[in-house]
């Protein structure tokens, strides 16, 4: 089994640290796991994305030609990313900021309203929570109670910014 | 779990981690992508360090001579860059070499030639191994393929270093440094490192020492080059390393180094699915160079395939180990275009059955 | 008898090979002099260039390490941060220090470091064989000047000394020269200076040294002393550019 998946948004919407928090978890269970954030002038720009792989056995290449899934907090990010997704992948985008039509039939497309659902409990900061907590459960890489064990341990000594993002986890996880 | 004292890091901060454990006590660097979390890790971590100093210098070629100067002080110094802050490098290597003092160079390498890009490329191969600099030297060349072995590799650097009073390279490239993995770190920080016995720090109880290559006598110098090139001898004895992945029934072996080795790992093992009898070897010190290990695989292996992130560089050293007595074949990617491990698989098989191996 | 004169004892018992006339073996003495009565030996560190004085490790009896060409003060930098104790100087002419090792002479001196650096000014290439300096006066003839240097081709004479005396982490700064008597004991007395300010830690601080080059001159020796106070001089005035030293000693 190896699994990539790209998260991609502006700089500020947090995908990095969506992409940290699945590798930590990732690594926390014992996994193979990369992660392989864009850098230099190509972040200068405003957009961001990260690869992680997430395998059974050694990786050959943290880089993902063709991911299993892409998540898309952006427009630009979802355009970029969707032709490269594997056939039977899966692409999961903000609803709430993007309005798409997606032209492949060979992908599952999942919209999910992160940024209204972060809202809606009160931390607009934490859509990418929202987001990576329904791409846990879509993708079922790690266990939730990993991801959440990661969070303690990022956030050590902040209980409010814990409690915070847990809550838009598992508002993202029961989502789907 | 074995988890638990694994931490998960940037390959570059995990070498300045490995070095400030290797008790390396002063480090210059100059920003460069796609190395630039060493040089902030080591701001951050080391610059606070009991007697330990960073200077963020104005160039890279200051950055060289610092490390110059903080080996003649005789304490473990490291400096790193990428591939055009290296070329500017390579005037201080070259004395570091001659003066025969310890220092580990770091070199996250990039796509060239000129500014090139700032993707991982290994462009850098000759520059690396053939001594870089101006005059007659060599230095020993690591090349890791994961952030652990970047971690280890650190670690044993400053060892050669000091075994062997020589500056080391550590190649790895934009990927390497950039990329995140568990890495589990198995050395403490000593207290107070030691200083090296030969130090210039003052004439206090010996006579004054001197630190110096010019001559007005070339058989001099000459006298220098053969005592250099005597230690090389020892280093190639003692020193060569390499790692071998399903050689033992191949009919074709794929040589690759640092990230091009790892992507062709993937390959080889989805060949073997495939039942392909493909192996691979990995250079893990690219000077030495395992030429022996690779002439010694010739006896079974007639047909090679070297891949490489560049126009064919190590190549030439698979060819010279070879001696004609096996062919080798050639796949490459530079620019800091970044294979994939399909489409190497993609070469291995048309390779493969192009020259009849799966009869 | 009372002994008024002798060998330093930093100085070793080896003749000099620099061209009669020339300042560096004079500048070598008062040096070797200063080590000895500041008791020094046992912790100083010289980083001699490569040009004329490239051999100076044969007359210092102290610690000394070839430089790259212009990079004194980076190599002063790395030794210094790694031995703090130590006292380190950096020995370098004007092509080394003022063409191709300005980056690190400017940025030693910003950065404060706590070196101390002698700029042996004889506006030529010395060992080269006399070519234009980035301290050559306009109109001065050298092998790469041979109708005398022009301003408006080669620029002027860069004045070093007076551009790192802006700089703020620079503690002290003199021009001086070895063309008389009464200058070489100024001389000694600014380069003693330098050492303590390093000795206190206050910071980066340099003695230009205005040095007679009869040989690429082309000059006999005392045309050539007469030379540095009517002409160079005028261009690179003597005296204290800068002086902090005083300064932190009353806070």
């Amino acid at each position: 089994m190896l699994v990539k998946t790209v998260f991609a948004g502006f700089g500020g919407q947090g995908v990095l640290s969506m992409g940290l928090n699945l590798t930590q978890a990732a690594m926390m269970e014992g996994k193979h796991v990369t992660y392989l954030p864009s850098y230099g002038a190509e972040v200068r720009g405003g957009t961001a994305n990260c690869t992680v792989a997430v395998s059974n056995e050694e990786i050959a290449s943290p880089v993902a030609s063709s991911p299993e899934f892409v998540i898309a907090m952006n427009l630009p990010s979802l355009v970029r990313f969707q032709n490269q997704i594997e056939s039977g992948g899966v692409l999961l985008f903000d609803a709430s900021l993007v309005e798409t039509e997606v032209s492949r039939g060979d992908i599952e497309v999942v919209g999910i309203p992160a940024t209204d659902l972060a809202n809606k409990i009160g931390s607009p900061k934490s859509a990418n929570m929202v987001m990576l907590g329904a791409f846990i459960k879509k993708s079922n890489l790690v266990s939730l109670d990993s991801v959440i064990e990661g969070l303690k341990s990022t956030f050590k000594g902040k209980p409010d910014l814990v409690t915070i993002n847990e809550q838009a986890l598992r508002t993202g996880y029961d989502l789907l | 779990m074995s988890i638990v004292t694994k931490v998960l890091m940037t390959g570059n901060a995990a070498i300045g981690e490995a070095a400030i454990r290797a008790g390396c006590q002063c480090y210059f660097g100059y920003p460069i992508t796609p190395q630039n979390e060493l040089t902030e890790h080591m701001a951050a971590n080391l610059s606070r360090r009991k007697g330990c100093a960073f200077v963020q210098a104005e160039s890279e070629i200051a950055a060289i001579n610092m490390v110059y100067g903080a080996s003649l002080a005789g304490v473990r110094v490291m400096t790193s860059s990428s591939s055009p802050g290296i070329s500017l490098k390579q005037e201080g290597i070259s004395y570091l070499a001659a003066c025969e003092l310890p220092a580990v160079i770091v070199n996250m390498s990039r796509g060239g030639p000129g500014l090139g890009s700032i993707s991982a490329s290994q462009s850098d191969y000759f520059q690396a191994t053939r001594g870089g600099g101006h005059g007659d030297y060599r230095t020993p060349v690591l090349a890791p393929s994961s952030v652990q072995e970047l971690a280890d590799l650190t670690h044993r650097a400053f060892d050669l270093a000091d075994k062997y009073l020589t500056p080391v390279l550590i190649l790895g490239d934009g990927i390497l440094g950039q990329m995140m993995e568990p890495v589990e770190f198995r050395h403490e920080a000593p207290e107070v490192p030691p200083v090296r016995s030969n130090a210039l720090r003052g004439a206090k109880g010996r006579p004054s020492r001197i630190v110096k290559t010019f001559t007005s006598n070339p058989s001099t110098l000459e006298e220098l080059n053969w005592s250099l090139f005597r230690r090389y001898q020892v280093i190639k004895q003692a020193e060569v390393t390499y790692d071998t992945f399903m050689v033992d029934d191949a009919r074709l072996v794929v040589v690759a180094f640092g990230i091009a080795a790892r992507i062709a790992k993937g390959a080889v093992k989805t060949a073997r699915i495939e039942g392909l009898k493909v192996g691979l070897l990995r250079p893990v010190t690219l000077w030495p160079f395992p030429a022996a290990k690779i002439r010694k695989l010739a006896e079974d292996v007639k047909q090679f395939l070297v891949f490489e992130m560049n126009m064919g560089q190590m190549l030439e050293d698979v060819q010279l180990a070879l001696e004609g007595s096996a062919e080798v074949s050639f796949y490459g990617r530079t620019g800091g275009v970044i294979p994939t491990p399909s489409e190497v698989l993609r070469v291995i098989a048309r390779l493969y059955h192009q020259k009849g191996l799966h009869r | 008898m009372k002994k008024i004169y002798s060998r330093p004892k930093s100085l070793k018992k080896t003749a000099f090979h620099y061209c009669p006339g020339c300042g560096h073996s004079i500048i070598h003495r008062i040096m070797t002099e200063l080590i000895d009565e500041m008791d020094l030996q046992d912790k100083i560190i010289g980083i001699p260039p490569p040009g004329c004085s490239v051999f100076a490790y044969n007359y210092f009896d102290i610690d000394m390490a070839e430089s790259a060409h212009g990079r004194g003060a980076a190599v002063a930098t790395g030794m210094k941060r790694a031995y703090p104790e130590g006292i380190i100087f950096t020995y370098q002419g004007d092509g080394d220090l003022a063409a191709i090792g300005t980056a690190e002479t400017v940025h030693a001196a910003n950065r404060g470091e706590n070196i101390t650096v002698i700029f042996v000014n004889n506006a030529v290439y010395g060992m080269t064989g006399g070519q234009m300096a980035p301290t050559t006066l306009v109109g001065q003839k050298t092998t790469t000047t041979p109708y005398g240097r022009d301003e408006r081709m080669e620029g002027n004479a860069l004045r070093i000394s007076e551009m790192l005396a802006l700089v703020k982490g620079v503690a002290y700064i003199e021009r001086v020269a070895v063309n008389s008597p009464t200058n070489i004991r100024k001389a000694k007395k600014a380069i003693r200076k330098a050492f303590q300010a390093q000795i206190d830690g206050l910071g980066f601080s340099m003695v230009e040294v205005l040095s007679p080059c009869p040989t690429n001159w082309r000059m006999d020796e005392p045309e050539a002393w007469q030379w540095v106070s009517d002409v160079m001089a005028k261009e690179f005035p003597l005296g204290v550019l800068k002086d902090v030293t005083g300064e932190s000693h009353a806070s």
